[in-house]
């Protein structure tokens, strides 16, 4: 399915190498396009969709509430707070860094945020937003002393996941536990969801700017005379958005509509995804992540890199940490505790970004949250405990490890960085 | 003669207990190829790194178009319109062609990355130089080593520089892409931009450049006008002997270098 083609370099154009292997239009030549580069280990989100697919497999076999609306609506809104972390840990995974802080710095803001709005009566959506701030800063903290200072990444963070669960403790005193109101701005942050006609207009609106977006990008390509994607390739990318984005509105909205959480979820998941691939700095991201050097002599500021992703990291993981708090309506010692960070960086990794850096995108973290969840849920569903979840997930996470080690190596042999 | 773009007095850098430059002079007129040598170690990827900006050096004074200038910083050099080349290349293998060429200097639309530009760019570039590259949108890991310092030349153009300094431009080439590199290194001498070339090759060296300035432990050892040296008594300089095993062994034409970043 390779077109070759020829030419002269003489003439006013000239003509693509010859050893371009061109893929044609037509749905056999997507086909073994899309097969040739699986092969050559550009796996890219295939395997967490496929071990997506084989877990709501089996676990529907075993209990077919499984893929009930209900259960599932309530797994998109489990997933927020972990997913949320998930996200900062990418960026700073995309670095070739890691941050071991995100559950104490999650479980620190949960506290300031509760603390304010309940012990000194703060409107709650002010002492939201100076949580949030709060973790901008401890971010800023952690970014100084591993750009500055040159403290290994995974040195200054393990200091925060001890010394930020120290200052949540603290905060709490003697009570331990603080509990907030259902009924404010904190608690309907995942009790909120929007009524059918919305959630419809937003997957509609969803997918038709996609389209638009991608045919009008792909004509001005061919105008340019540059390689573009084939009117089928744009029809074939649209149904693979369209199917699951419109399937899920449909499926929550046959329980109790879109929740407002897990809207807020997708939304800074696919923000960062166009941050990460259309402005610059995130193009100076995978820089740094891929050669910080080469980076730093083409003029790129890498501290300033560095510093600001791990602000994003822990500004979402204080993010994440209000989500704990909205969904038991309280705060307590083990919020952002106990699995919270392990989970975020499995679904990292899971969700298929890269632990060497440089490659990776945002969706890891709503497919990796998603595998995460559904084992999680489904086990519930059936009644084993946390023994069985954790050994479950351990295997899930040494599989996605294990291809990202074989798919750079085989990315190696087929020369594809 | 014009007054130089650039010149560098009294430079001195220092790793540790390595004084790698002392009190070096260097210049370069617009127009010229300038070959700097030197043995292993004698501070050349030094004196490049310190006009860069990557390794700003200890005392000396930098002079830009006659007028001293602080190079403190990598974005120093590029704003005053010096492109390095470097022989380890700094290109990041995760991103394609198009990214590296672009990298720290992307072209934007509405705050939006302009990959249509970029890539069209590229790609005028590219075929302006002859070069033929399967794909602009593969990670550059997977291009060969002449493809790779093709590459990180045509990177260095695209900020319309007005002087290139390539740090071992050919070592890794193959006869036609090294041709390729010293004909690309004339149309920049004829577009006015000052070269500075380091290369081990007294072929290349001879072929294009205009005066060679050679550098021995650190400190200047000599600066000759190519057409008016003998290859022998560039050589003396660079080994700081008359009597020397390369003259010994004369009859036998350049001696290959071979060098680690
Ligand atoms: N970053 C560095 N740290 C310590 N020593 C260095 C560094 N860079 C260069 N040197 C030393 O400075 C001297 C000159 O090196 P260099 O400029 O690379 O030589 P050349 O490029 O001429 O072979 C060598 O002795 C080298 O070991
Ligand atoms: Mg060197």
């Amino acid at each position: 399915m390779a077109q070759q083609t020829t030419g002269t370099a003489q003439g006013a154009q000239v003509a693509r190498d010859p050893r371009l292997i061109v893929d044609d239009g037509t749905p056999r030549g997507l086909l073994s396009g899309a097969l040739r580069r699986l092969r050559s280990g550009e796996l890219g989100s295939v395997p967490v969709i496929v071990g997506l697919f084989v877990i709501a497999l089996v676990f529907w076999t075993l209990n077919d509430k499984f893929l009930s609306p209900q259960n599932l609506s309530n797994l998109t809104v489990q997933i927020v707070a972990v997913g949320l972390m998930s996200s900062g840990v990418i960026m700073v995974l995309l670095l070739g860094e890691i941050d071991l802080s995100v559950g104490s710095v999650a479980g620190v803001c949960g506290v300031v945020t509760t603390v304010l709005a309940v012990q000194y009566d703060w409107n709650e959506v002010a002492a939201m937003a100076a949580a949030v701030v709060v973790a901008a800063l401890i971010g800023v903290i952690h970014g100084t002393i591993f750009a500055k200072v040159g403290v290994p990444a995974f040195v200054v963070t393990l200091a925060g996941l001890i010394g930020w669960q120290g200052a949540q403790l603290y905060l709490l005193g003697a009570d331990g536990t603080i509990n907030v109101p259902y009924d404010g701005p904190i608690g309907y942050l995942t009790q909120t969801y929007f009524v059918p006609a919305i959630g419809w207009s937003i997957a509609a609106a969803a997918v038709v700017l996609y389209a638009g977006f991608t045919f009008y990008g792909e004509s001005r390509r061919a105008a340019a005379g540059l390689p573009a994607k084939s009117p089928t390739e744009i029809v074939a990318r649209t149904l693979l958005l369209a199917v699951p984005v419109l399937g899920g509105v449909w499926v929550l909205n046959s329980y109790k509509g879109v929740p407002l959480a897990f809207l807020i979820f997708v939304g800074i998941v696919v923000v960062f995804d166009l941050v990460l691939r259309k402005t610059r700095y995130g193009r100076m991201v995978f820089a740094v992540g891929g050669n910080a050097e080469a980076a730093r002599r083409a003029g790129i500021n890498v501290d300033m890199v560095r510093i600001s992703v791990f602000a994003l990291a822990s500004t979402l993981s204080g993010l994440g940490g209000i989500m704990f708090v909205s969904r038991s309506f309280a705060v307590n010692q083990s919020t952002g505790g106990g699995d919270a960070l392990m989970m975020a960086i499995a679904a990292a990794v899971i969700g298929g970004t890269s632990l060497f850096g440089g490659r990776g995108s945002a969706y890891s973290a709503l497919l990796g949250g998603l595998v995460l969840g559904a084992i999680s849920s489904g086990l519930f569903l059936l009644q084993m405990d946390s023994s069985v979840r954790f050994m479950i997930t351990a295997v899930v996470l040494l599989v996605a490890v294990i291809l990202d080690a074989v798919s750079r190596r085989s990315r190696r042999a087929h020369a594809r960085g | 003669m014009t007054q130089p773009i650039l010149e560098l007095s009294g430079i001195s850098k220092r790793f540790g207990a390595v004084q790698a430059l002392s009190d070096v002079h260097f210049h370069v007129h617009p127009g010229e190829v300038v070959a700097l040598l030197g043995d292993n170690g004698a501070g050349k990827s030094t004196l490049v790194k310190v006009i860069a900006g990557v390794n700003p050096a200890d005392s000396g004074v930098i002079l830009w178009e006659g007028r001293p200038v602080k190079v403190n910083r990598p974005s120093d050099a590029q704003q005053l319109g010096i492109a390095t080349i470097y022989q380890d290349l700094a290109l990041c293998d995760n991103l394609d062609i198009v990214a590296n060429l672009f990298l720290g200097s992307e072209r934007t639309a509405v705050g939006v990355l302009d990959e249509l530009e970029m890539e069209r760019r590229a790609q005028e570039l590219l075929d302006s130089l002859s070069v033929r590259i399967p794909s602009l949108r593969v990670p550059v890991a997977s291009l060969s080593g002449g493809q790779r310092q093709i590459i990180a030349i045509a990177r260095s153009l695209l900020g319309d520089p007005k002087v290139v300094m390539l740090d071992e431009p050919t070592a890794a080439l193959g006869v036609a892409q090294t041709a390729q590199v010293l004909d690309l290194i004339e149309r920049l001498r004829d577009q006015g931009l000052g070269v500075i070339l380091i290369s081990h090759n007294m072929a290349d060296v001879r072929a294009v450049a205009d005066r060679a300035v050679v550098l021995r432990l650190g400190r200047n050892a000599g600066d000759f006008r190519i057409e008016d040296t003998s290859y022998e008594e560039i050589v003396a300089a660079i080994t700081g002997a008359a009597d020397n095993p390369v003259s010994r062994r004369s009859g036998r034409a350049a001696v290959p270098g071979t060098e680690e970043a």
